[in-house]
């Protein structure tokens, strides 16, 4: 544990990648394999199910502490953190002890089984062993929600510099089921053999267009498709086995049955990248009806005809059971096609956009509404298919979104690195003379600016009710947003997608705020 | 009529028509330290401790005021009220303030801490009736490490920055924090360098007797050889200013009490966020307040709302109060440009 606290203790020191890297080899060169294994699970989100309830953890903590339920609930408020806070109340006596991140895991795993006293005791005795660094990396282990500040991509280069593979060799290793338990270090990093047929390649992903659209050259070296707003997926036929992978590495086979026929559709060794998209009557749905399909254990039939999905297929991974990413985008499409033609219900091929010049582009962009499109993808014809987010091949060029402007009437503390700042805040509109709360945004303003408002919040509070305050209707913000929907559950009785703050607009008092009205104008779009 | 009273300008003394740092021009202020949220321009006169005055006298200019000046613990009697100034332990020359009328005593603590820092003289509690604290780190999340162990923790980083050829540049409070700082770290690693304002108050401090180890000030003549590897001890705000380009390569620290919470320290993009507060940490303000033995307490700057509420439950009479005093958020926001 004292090798691992360290690594989390350094990652969580640096900002630069290269300090993070650095420590991530230092430890991959200190650590036991089982505890490398571990490691490596914990930082490409195979995290152990949670085996105690935050609420008992908190309780706990609370009563170890001395404190008031009411003080613990405070300081859970100000520090946006529960397994941060719990480290930070309890007694700061503890008995050095020694064991390794990998007993540590078993130790959280096994008390999945146990009674509610029993492991209240264990913890309260690990809590007695552990230095404060080493109790917070422990009580993030259990609480789940261990963000260690590094991404997949960058352990992944660790990992390959360190055992000495290639990063792409090591990104596709790691995709895929595998767990500390079935699995070891060696045979996980260094064998070649592809005994997992449900593995998946790592994603790429583009960045949104940051210049101007002719700057990227002549239009006839690209390929133009719509972005369609549904699940980013793989679809792998092996062993005449279907698979269906989401981006978030998660295996979601099951959760769309209509799949099934693309293991007719498809010859064995094919893989597919694509986009998981609900779509009825010759029309894709929004968002929100895959929505309602995503958190359901069960799918009951009226809800599979209501939504059905599709698969809109962007690319071809493997072919024949060869790896063809290097082929040039031109003739993996002509493949895709191909392979796109015998089914043409649930998958289907992702049209091209056609366009001769970059202002043709841009009239249809600006049409991708109508479509429920976000915008446009812009693929080089000669590219590759590489992994993971780069820049230069790929472009996505999303639609401009809406606007509203808006007054900030509530606002709460935030959390992580946003802790005891007042960062998550509601936004009114006005209808009838009245604000009225229509959405809430968090994202979007600079440090200077959360300082700022935070400040503000602090002198304007008119009420507090726990980690909210309502405030002096007096700020007004931009709010942008992708998407608007009539909504059952929301008082104002719409909905938005990725509402998020656009800007400060210092230069408008209240009144010049938007209506309600405007919003539901926007709805008949 | 109460001693001490709570008004839109400061904390009042009907009785002896005088302000405990006022943050509004008054016609007589008695400052508890030179802080810029306790100690403000525009009053006619000011009291303060002698060892507080040079640098009160140096931030706020002289231009039509009165300045006088009190040794602590000895007393000044305004119409029939008695003022005196106790060790306050937050920063060289801080007091708390004593005021006493027929037997009733009231005690307004400015800004506090028990930690001997070694450069401050050490905080020293004082028996009274209503007690008047600040909260600054009033929540049980806030407890802080003995300074041997935050400044070998610096030490270390300036080491291992030094080793790898990067200078290290420390941001703290000009007054105060870096005081501390430049007086309890390991002169051997290397030399330290200091901004113009730190450079300031630390040339006031010096002529006043306090001792503290040369430091020169950063100046476009010193060549950039000679800083590298070095510590930098300058203002928060010196961070992102063009000011900051000579010392590249360097490793950013920040020596503060809200560097306690990971959230903080993550937003402050510093490489290592150190905590040292000339604060009171949540254990220390219970003893404090327990230590003068009052029945009442007012609750100014801070967590106020929650720490009242603690202490009421603890059998005390708490109020919460509303002032302009920032603690160490002022601290942490003030311009270099002193």
């Amino acid at each position: 544990m004292k090798h691992f606290c360290q690594l989390f203790t350094e990652l969580d020191q640096t900002t630069k990648t290269l300090g993070k890297i650095k420590a991530l080899i230092a430890y991959f060169e200190k650590a036991s394999d089982e505890d490398k294994l571990w490691a490596i699970a914990l930082l490409s989100h195979r995290r152990p199910k949670r085996t105690v309830n935050a609420t008992y953890l908190a309780q706990w903590a609370t009563e170890v502490s001395q404190l008031p339920a009411w003080l613990f609930e405070e300081s859970y408020h100000v520090v946006g953190d529960l397994a941060e806070t719990i480290t930070l109340v309890l007694p700061s006596q503890y008995e050095p002890s020694d064991y390794s991140l990998t007993y540590w895991m078993d130790f959280i795993r096994q008390l999945e089984n146990k009674e509610v006293g029993e492991k209240k005791e264990l913890i309260v005795w690990a809590w007695s062993r552990l230095s404060e660094s080493e109790r917070f990396v422990f009580n993030k282990l259990i609480t789940g929600g261990f963000r260690i500040g590094v991404s997949q991509k960058l352990m992944v280069k660790a990992l390959a510099k360190f055992a000495d593979v290639r990063e792409s060799t090591i990104a596709h290793r790691l995709m895929g089921n595998w767990s500390p338990d079935q699995n070891n270090f060696q045979e996980l990093v260094y064998t070649t053999d592809e005994a997992d047929i449900s593995r998946p390649y790592p994603f790429y992903l583009a960045y949104a267009l940051d210049t101007p659209v002719e700057e990227l050259g002549d239009p006839s070296e690209w390929l133009a498709e719509h972005k369609w707003d549904g699940i980013r997926g793989q679809v792998i036929v092996r062993g005449r086995q279907l698979f269906v992978w989401s981006r978030g590495e998660e295996l979601v086979t099951d959760k769309y049955p209509e799949f099934e026929v693309m293991l007719r559709a498809l010859p064995d060794g094919t893989v597919l990248d694509g986009e998981i998209m609900p779509f009825k009557d010759e029309r894709p749905l929004s968002f929100n009806h895959l929505q309602t399909r995503i958190g359901r254990k069960k799918l009951s039939q009226r809800l599979l005809n209501e939504v059905p999905v599709v698969f809109i297929a962007y690319d071809v991974l493997e072919y024949n059971g060869d790896d063809i990413r290097d082929w040039p985008m031109v003739e993996r499409r002509r493949k895709l096609e191909e392979l796109c033609s015998t089914d043409g219900k649930v998958l289907r091929l992702s049209p091209k956009v056609n366009f001769a010049s970059w202002d043709e582009l841009a009239e249809e962009r600006q049409r991708s509404r109508e479509y429920l499109s976000e915008g446009i993808m812009l693929k080089r014809f000669n590219s590759i298919y590489r992994d993971g987010r780069r820049r230069g091949d790929w472009w996505k060029w999303k639609i401009d979104p809406y606007t509203v402007d808006a007054v900030l009437i509530y606002a709460m503390r935030g959390h992580g690195r946003r802790a005891n700042l007042y960062t998550d805040y509601t936004f009114a509109v006005w209808d009838d003379g009245q604000l009225v709360p229509f959405t809430k945004a968090y994202s979007g303003l600079t440090d200077e600016e959360i300082r700022e408002v935070d400040r503000w919040v602090k002198q304007n509070t008119i009420e507090r009710f726990g980690p909210v305050r309502s405030v002096k209707p007096q700020l007004v913000f931009e709010i942008h947003f992708e998407g608007i929907q009539r909504s059952t559950r929301h008082k104002s009785g719409i909905a938005l997608r990725f509402p998020r703050m656009a800007r400060w607009r210092k230069d408008k008092n209240i009144e010049e705020a938007n209506t309600i009205n405007d919003l539901k104008a926007l709805l008949e779009v | 009529m109460e001693l001490l009273t709570f008004t839109d300008k400061g904390i009042y003394c009907p009785e002896a028509d005088v302000h405990i740092d006022p943050w509004k021009p008054v016609e007589r202020a008695i400052v508890s330290h030179g802080h810029s949220d306790h100690a403000y321009p525009g009053h006619r006169y000011y009291l303060c401790t002698s060892s507080a005055l040079p640098v009160v006298r140096y931030r706020l200019g002289e231009e039509g005021a009165t300045f006088q000046a009190l040794e602590y613990g000895e007393p000044i009697v305004m119409n029939g009220v008695r003022f005196s100034f106790h060790p306050a332990g937050h920063i060289p020359g801080s007091a708390q303030v004593r005021v006493e009328r027929n037997g009733e005593v009231w005690v307004f603590s400015g800004d506090y801490k028990l930690q001997d820092d070694g450069i401050s003289t050490p905080f020293e509690p004082v028996k009274c009736n209503v007690f008047v604290t600040e909260s600054t780190f009033g929540l049980p999340v806030y407890k802080w490490k003995e300074q041997s162990q935050v400044m070998a923790s610096i030490n270390d980083w300036w080491n291992t920055n030094r080793n790898e050829g990067k200078t290290s540049v420390l941001t703290g409070y000009t007054l105060g924090k870096s005081q501390r700082i430049l007086r309890n770290i390991d002169l051997s690693i290397g030399p330290v360098f200091v901004h113009g304002a730190v450079d300031s108050v630390n040339q006031i401090m010096r002529s006043q007797g306090i001792e503290l180890p040369e430091a020169p000030r950063v100046t476009d003549d010193i060549k950039k050889e000679d800083l590298r590897g070095a510590l930098i001890i300058c203002p928060p705000s010196a961070v992102g200013s063009p000011w900051m380009r000579r010392f590249f390569p360097y490793s950013l620290g920040v020596a503060s009490g809200w560097m306690k919470l990971r959230g903080t320290r993550r937003r402050r993009g510093a490489d290592r966020g150190f905590v040292l507060s000339d604060h009171a940490d949540w254990d220390d303000l219970n003893v404090a307040i327990r230590a003068t033995g009052a029945e009442r307490v007012f609750v100014t700057h801070g967590y106020s709302e929650i720490f009242t509420q603690w202490l009421n439950t603890q059998g005390l009479e708490a109020r919460e109060v509303k002032t302009r005093f920032e603690g160490e958020l002022a601290e942490m926001a003030e311009a270099s440009t002193q």
